[in-house]
């Protein structure tokens, strides 16, 4: 089990009086400091882990984040920013000395400008509820995270969020162009907007994706896209993951980003079809779906382009789509492979791996081979274009045992793909889940930089301490400058 | 004249910075040196050893190169595998008096793009990875060779456009996408600036995939589709129903060698003395800031981006007309890319900032470079 910060007592003490002091600055029914009340915010889509928060603060204007977070700042309390709580690396687990600050009542979409081809919404709106505003004039909101529902737009910022289409599409960075934002301080500013490009240092870069520890997003401004004319999908069995891989290597080398490209294994199949019946082949090893959009005349062709690569490559099943409603169908299994798996396993871990593709072979293997030693079923979908596996790991939480198995099980499987020049997580963030393997990724010097840009937008560590980070050091001692014996280093080197 | 270091390897890079008791300009091949405020440094830093392909796997669609590579070098490898950086990068020497392109790491640290930014996103959105030394003279790296990663912060973007600030660039992981099979230009003439941007904006809300937008004034409006060939000239009458008016049709050849001018600033390069801005503006924006700016002064101008990116050269005076093009604009932020070195040490070449960000921008700063050794001044005069 990870651990978290040791909770201040002090603080904690102080309860009533915190939430008395923010109930000046929100009035009414937007503090709760009631337990059963607070039960709903105790733990995120990483259900393995709860804590009832010290307060929760439900503010509705930035005026009110403002106010809250320099309350915070001057009285030293800790702050869990939340949009959904749909993160699945436990992003908004609260803690027991900090204020929980939920963004859900930020709802409203503000603007909506065709001609600047832009919406401006307040980071409450869910991920979904952009496109369904913009939809009636056939344009929407390109990142689709599988949450997509329930997730909000705010908390897609602080996670740069993905999804089944960025590699074609790009990610949540990719798609913002402007932010209003709180410092911890309560100062309020401004990075982006409706042009393109920032001034100055690209610090909506550096939010996107910065998992709550920088600042508190009040309002995004988002670009959308016109909806392809056309999409069709392509489904394609393979006898191995090898040749799946291969496939797809050669898609892309023949030139084609596919609009999405997804693998699942064999035991994900089986759950999915078992769930769905989307007619998936269930004696083929992997599954590839190939979605291409644009105008009829270029899905065409490439769907034609796509068949032949993939008959090349030993495929075993090859359908293509006929209708909108096939194209939905061979999205429905893969789309229900979560909650299909839920069906066979009264839990899962979702891991969330990056590989270079080519080393996909190796890392199926390794995981089989895992899987045995940890003795827990895995089963694995894959967006195949971009190299972002989630392998789900079976287990029971109500034997600690298999949680700590399938802790474990993740963590080795993270490892295997930072050692085949991977990444930890490819967009669920890392939250409290990955946070003590960054050092499989990171050195020292690598970790002590992100926490000194940490320490240039919270001296303090008060927002969302826990995350991401293994091991918090204080601003001063990161500040300083590796001095020994009086010297800096180096002093036999000419000073310019 | 300042000394010129040129390291040979990471740790002797870092040990110099960290020995350094003087601040260093940083250069690749020095191509971009006119950009951004002028610095008078004792020691330049020469990074151009930091040469040569470090990994190429199209198949994977990425690219790590070493910050001092020639960018000519990196456009021929990839076109040989018909493959392209996305965003289009510019080629400024002509207009900075350059002999040539210059490296990956200059146009990395000036987050340069060009047309197609307006589909495929600005440098920094092809930005994977980064190894680097700090002004602390600590070598570090942030981002991975894959297509998807959100693991800890990112410091490859932040750096993206830091004008070597933070930290001195050896070696970068870009995302290279394939090249497109074909392309054509649809060309509108006849339309002032209000009904330019209309007709941009309206190609742009279609489906047609429009993958850049300019407007010339007095010259023409274009509008580029790339793609499959079938694709194109599909999309091509499909945008000359929606724009109901006669177009013209520029082939490939012609179509690209114009917007590489238009990439490359190529209408100002011959006045060198006229200052010359970049705009960056909400594109239905942009007539009436012209419209404005016009009142008071003799501009020539062009429209990228579908009107988001205005270049204008105005005449010559003490400010480059700074405060008159600042005052005109609501939302923005205007750059100044071509000035006398005095003009350049004496106005804001970047957009001021308000002061809590100027404040968190400093602070940013401080977090790499604390003692400010690497390019102090060359953004802003605090830092």
């Amino acid at each position: 089990m990870l651990t978290m910060p040791i909770p201040d007592s002090g603080t904690i003490e102080r309860r009533a009086a915190i939430a008395a002091d923010l109930r000046r600055i929100v009035p009414g029914e937007g503090v709760i400091e009631v337990p059963s009340e607070m039960r709903a915010y105790e733990t995120d889509g990483l259900t393995a882990y709860r804590q009832l928060p010290l307060v929760v603060v439900l503010p509705e204007t930035t005026a009110q984040v403002s106010a809250i977070l320099k309350y915070a700042h001057d009285n030293a309390i800790k702050v869990v920013p939340r949009g959904a709580g749909t993160s699945l690396s436990g992003g908004a687990l609260p803690l027991a000395d900090g204020i929980l600050l939920g963004m859900a009542k930020f709802n409203r979409v503000l603007d909506i400008d065709y001609e600047n081809r832009c919406a401006v919404v307040q980071p409450g709106v869910t991920n979904l509820a952009i496109t369904r505003a913009v939809e009636h004039r056939g344009f929407y909101y390109a990142p689709d995270p599988s949450s997509q529902i329930a997730c909000t737009i705010g908390g897609n910022v602080a996670e740069n969020s993905g999804g089944v289409h960025c590699l074609k599409y790009g990610l949540t960075a990719n798609n913002v162009l402007g932010i209003e934002m709180v410092l911890i301080t309560g100062e309020v500013i401004r990075l982006g907007g409706r042009h393109l490009d920032g001034a100055g240092y690209d610090l909506l870069g550096l939010m996107t994706g910065s998992e709550g520890l920088l600042g508190v997003v009040t309002e995004v401004t988002v670009r959308i896209l016109q909806k392809p004319e056309t999409a069709r999908a392509v489904l394609v069995g393979f006898p191995s993951s090898e040749d799946a891989g291969k496939c797809v290597a050669d898609i892309i080398s023949a030139g084609i980003i596919p609009g999405g490209m997804e693998m699942m294994d064999r035991p994900a199949i089986r759950a999915a079809e078992d769930f769905v019946n989307a007619g998936y082949p269930l004696d083929v090893e992997a599954l590839l779906i190939v979605e291409l959009d644009g105008p009829q005349v270029e899905v065409d062709h490439l769907i034609n382009r796509v068949s032949e690569i993939a008959t090349g490559n030993r495929s075993m099943t090859l359908r293509v789509s006929a209708s909108e409603e096939e194209r939905l169908l061979f999205w429905a299994g893969r789309k229900a492979a979560f909650p299909a798996v839920g069906r066979i396993s009264p839990d899962y871990l979702c891991m969330d791996g990056t590989i270079p593709r080519k080393r996909l072979p190796d890392v199926l293997k390794g995981m089989a081979e895992l899987s045995a030693h940890h003795r827990l079923r895995v089963a694995n979908v894959f967006h195949a274009g971009d190299g972002n596996l989630h392998p789900l790991i079976l287990y029971d939480a109500n034997d600690p045992d298999e949680l700590e198995r399938a802790e474990n099980f993740g963590a080795d499987i993270l490892r295997l793909c930072v050692k085949v020049g991977g990444v930890l997580t490819g967009e669920h963030g890392v939250g409290i889940e990955k946070r003590d393997l960054m050092p499989e990724m990171f050195s020292e010097v690598d970790l002590d930089q992100q926490m000194r840009v940490k320490c240039a937008f919270d001296t303090q560590g008060l927002l969302n301490p826990g995350k991401v980070f293994p091991v918090l050091r204080r601003c001063a001692e990161l500040g300083r400058m590796h001095v020994r014996g009086g010297q800096l280093p180096f002093p036999d080197i000419p000073r310019f | 004249m300042s000394a010129i270091i040129k390291p040979a390897s990471e740790q002797e890079l870092s040990e110099l910075i960290a020995a350094a008791s003087g601040p260093f300009e940083l250069i690749g091949t020095a191509s971009r040196r006119n950009l951004g405020r002028p610095m008078q440094t004792a020691s330049t830093l020469d990074l151009s050893g930091f040469s040569g392909v470090i990994a190429y796997e199209p198949e994977e669609l990425i690219l790590e190169v070493g910050a001092g590579t020639r960018l000519a070098d990196i456009e021929a490898l990839l076109t040989a595998n018909r493959q392209q950086l996305a965003f289009e990068p510019p080629d400024w020497s002509a207009l900075l008096g350059a002999s040539h392109s210059g490296t990956v790491g200059g146009l990395v640290a000036c987050n340069l793009s060009g047309p197609r930014r307006l589909k495929a996103g600005a440098a920094r959105d092809h930005m994977l990875g980064v190894r680097g030394v700090t002004g602390r003279g600590e070598i570090f790296k942030a981002g991975a060779r894959v297509v998807k990663n959100v693991t800890g912060y990112d410091l490859p973007k932040l750096l993206t456009g830091s004008h070597g600030t933070l930290a001195a660039l050896t070696s970068v992981i870009l995302k290279v996408l394939p090249a497109p099979d074909t392309e054509e230009t649809v060309v509108l003439t006849g339309l002032d600036d209000e009904s330019a941007v209309s007709a941009m904006s309206l190609a742009m809300q279609s489906a047609c995939e429009v993958s850049a937008a300019a407007h010339v004034p007095g010259e023409a409006t274009y509008l580029r589709l790339e793609g499959i060939a079938p694709s194109v000239a599909y999309r091509r009458d499909q945008l000359a129903r929606l724009l109901k008016r006669p177009v013209e049709i520029m082939a490939e050849t012609s179509s690209a060698a114009k917007w590489r001018s238009i990439r490359d600033g190529a209408a100002f390069a011959s006045r060198s003395a006229h200052p010359l801005w970049r705009i960056s503006v909400t594109p239905s924006q942009a007539p009436l800031l012209i419209r404005t700016l016009r009142q008071s002064l003799d501009i020539r101008y062009i429209f990228d981006w579908a009107g988001g990116l205005i270049w204008l050269e105005v005449p010559p005076s003490a400010d480059a007309s700074a405060d008159t093009i600042r005052a005109a604009m609501s939302g923005g932020h205007a750059t100044l890319i071509r000035a006398p070195q005095a003009v350049r040490a004496s106005v804001a070449v970047f957009e001021p900032q308000p002061p809590a960000l100027a404040a968190l921008s400093q602070r940013v700063k401080d977090s790499f470079d604390p003692r400010h050794i690497l390019n102090p001044g060359r953004m802003y005069r605090e830092f």
